[in-house]
């Protein structure tokens, strides 16, 4: 029992509320979230630490102990993505003061920021999977709002075609929630890894799997569900895009993580082959989007597919060192994605266009805004010594091992296209000729550029010092190898 | 008991399907609704439909209902009516604003606004 545990969806909470009284001011908003993103780092670290000496801490609410009641259980996984939920908020936060504008500031943007990272925190901290649906919908009412905040036609339009979908896969995972329980009679996640593994998954059990993989496919966009991606990520102002390619897919993604190393691994030749033939050709589609359009925002939103790919490989594949690839790659997507998103809107703001044949020559009058692009273009693409790079490879060494050979080739042409996809943005972007005269004075566009550099230079160290943050992650990836050191701190046995 | 829910979830099912299927935007809001509903059915259903007492205990009730599917359905119908209700409202705005309620209006590339 330890309330440290609930922190980091309370503190939002506990702001978002405060923020409704002041939505009128707007500077006071701004320092009161400024504050609270500070003081939530603050708590993710000191729960990350606190996860590395103690071990999976778990909050029973209401002191109802598992499997009965609800139960909060951060494991190293699950704090480690909090604290970088933290990082990037902070990040896209500072970044909203100089670009989001004041008419949608006093329209609570900002509480509705607070309560999208209630909605995440939530999800990655719960240990039953019905609150894993509760936090799901507190995210997704924010990400409605965020979406439509504003009004203008295609974000109208294509706000209605995200909130349709959406409700059709809550309904799924209702559904699938029903079935479950009927077949084991329990929604906490780890009394039901341990009923699975008493009835070694029959096959209904495998049918659930693939239920919830539709799911969280659905949330994460993997390859036949992912259509309706581009065109939602498309819509809003760039802030809440970064907030969203950054973290609304990834708890999609983490979802995935914990049913099937948790619950479904017993029938791994069914569900895992399953899940990486889906993996590959979810890498396949997003490199086929990302080389194919001109359009800035468009190459960025296809990478979230790639990367959505090589992690989902990564799982599919099941041993310790491609699931400690796929969890350095998923914190590394999540830090890069969002800086890619705000250097890319700098871009878009600039030229006042974001088809890059109307850009150009920008590395003359903004060289800072160029070299950070840079940096962030080849620590996407996974050149070492960046923090793209140790993932894959440990993706690849896992793939290797298990023999998956083309899955390996998939990945490794992937990151060569990815490295041309951005490129092509620097290329047309920063190098040639400028194609007007731009107005936005250096002054403005490094205001703006602070919080990508924050998140560029974190990323960086983050690669740079993968080797000091291995423990972490190893200790992350053996809980989920060994479901039993799970089950052991959420059941108390 | 059973059997009746089951054609019965099958029947909302089918009428969501048929609904969401269509062009206009109210008729995919209402096939969501009823999506909603067959599936919170189906969570009661699959709970057990035992016909016992309420369960707090007493001594002369020996047969509980089991109240977790409730506590379930409970949650998962607040959350189904507030995100059809911000449905509505956004179809309503997307009508004043687009002029259509035609789904197939509503395509095309994200450039043409």
């Amino acid at each position: 029992m330890n309330n440290l545990t609930f922190m980091p969806v309370l503190w939002p909470l506990f702001t978002g509320i405060l923020l409704i009284f002041f939505v009128k001011k707007i500077k006071l908003q701004r320092g009161i979230s400024l504050f609270s993103s500070l003081f939530g780092i603050v708590i993710s670290l000191y729960l990350v630490f606190s996860v590395h000496t103690q071990g999976i801490l778990t909050l029973g609410v209401g002191s109802w102990d598992a499997p009965f009641g609800i139960v909060i259980v951060a494991d190293m996984l699950s704090s480690l993505l909090v604290l970088t939920t933290n990082i990037i908020g902070l990040a896209i936060l500072i970044y909203s003061f100089y670009s989001i504008g004041e008419e949608r500031e006093r329209h609570y943007y900002y509480p509705v920021f607070q309560f999208l990272l209630i909605g995440v925190n939530g999800a990655f901290l719960t240990g039953d999977l019905f609150n894993l649906f509760v936090f799901f919908e507190v995210m997704l009412m924010a990400s409605y709002v965020l979406l439509v905040l504003g009004g203008t036609k295609v974000q109208l339009r294509e706000s209605l075609k995200y909130i349709i979908v959406n409700v059709l896969s809550s309904s799924f995972f209702v559904i699938m929630v029903a079935y479950l329980y009927s077949v084991l009679g329990t929604l906490n996640m780890a009394d039901i890894s341990k009923r699975i593994a008493e009835v070694n998954q029959p096959g209904i059990i495998s049918v659930i799997a693939i239920g919830f993989l539709i799911v969280f496919g659905l949330k994460g966009a993997i390859f036949p569900l992912f259509q309706w991606l581009p065109g939602s990520y498309y819509a809003p102002p760039i802030p809440v895009i970064a907030l969203f390619g950054a973290l609304l897919t990834k708890v999609g993604i983490y979802s995935i993580f914990r049913t099937y190393t948790l619950m479904f691994y017993h029938d791994q030749d069914f569900t895992h082959t399953f899940l990486a033939i889906l993996a590959i050709l979810t890498i396949i589609i997003g490199v086929i989007g990302a080389i194919a359009y001109w359009d800035v925002k468009k190459i960025i939103i296809y990478n979230i597919i790639i990367a959505v790919g090589v992690i989902i490989f990564g799982i599919s594949i099941m041993n310790g060192q491609a699931l400690s690839g796929s969890i350095i790659y998923i914190i590394h997507d999540m830090l890069i994605k969002a800086a890619l998103f705000l250097l890319v809107g700098i871009m878009i703001k600039i030229s006042g266009s974001d088809d890059l044949r109307d850009m150009g020559g920008l590395i003359k009058q903004y060289p800072a805004l160029a070299w950070t692009f840079f940096i962030a273009a080849i620590s996407l693409a996974g050149i070492p010594p960046f923090s793209g790079f140790a993932g894959k490879l440990l993706i690849l060494q896992g793939a290797a091992e298990k023999g998956a050979y083309f899955g390996m080739a998939v990945v490794l042409i992937s990151s060569l296209m990815v490295l041309y996809s951005v490129m092509k943005i620097f290329m047309n972007g920063f190098w040639g000729t400028p194609k007007a005269d731009y107005a936005l004075s250096n002054n403005t566009v490094n205001k703006m550029l602070v919080p990508a550099v924050l998140l560029v230079i974190i990323s960086v160290l983050f690669g740079v010092g993968t080797e000091s943050i291995y423990p972490f992650i190893t200790q992350a990836a053996d809980t989920l190898m060994n479901p039993d050191i799970y089950i052991k701190a959420v059941l108390k046995e | 008991m059973e059997l009746l829910m089951a054609i019965v979830i099958g029947i909302l099912f089918m009428c969501a399907t048929y609904l969401m299927l269509s062009k206009s935007i109210l008729r995919i809001i209402i096939g969501t609704g009823l999506l909603s509903h067959g599936a919170h059915l189906l969570i009661l259903t699959m709970g057990g439909l035992k016909g016992g007492s309420v369960p707090l205990l007493s001594d002369d009730v020996t047969t509980y209902v089991d109240p977790l599917p409730q506590a379930l359905i409970l949650t998962a119908i607040v959350i189904s009516f507030g995100v059809t209700s911000f449905l509505l409202v956004l179809a309503y705005r997307t009508y004043q604003e687009l002029g259509t309620d035609d789904m197939e209006e509503m395509r095309g590339t994200e450039a043409n606004e």
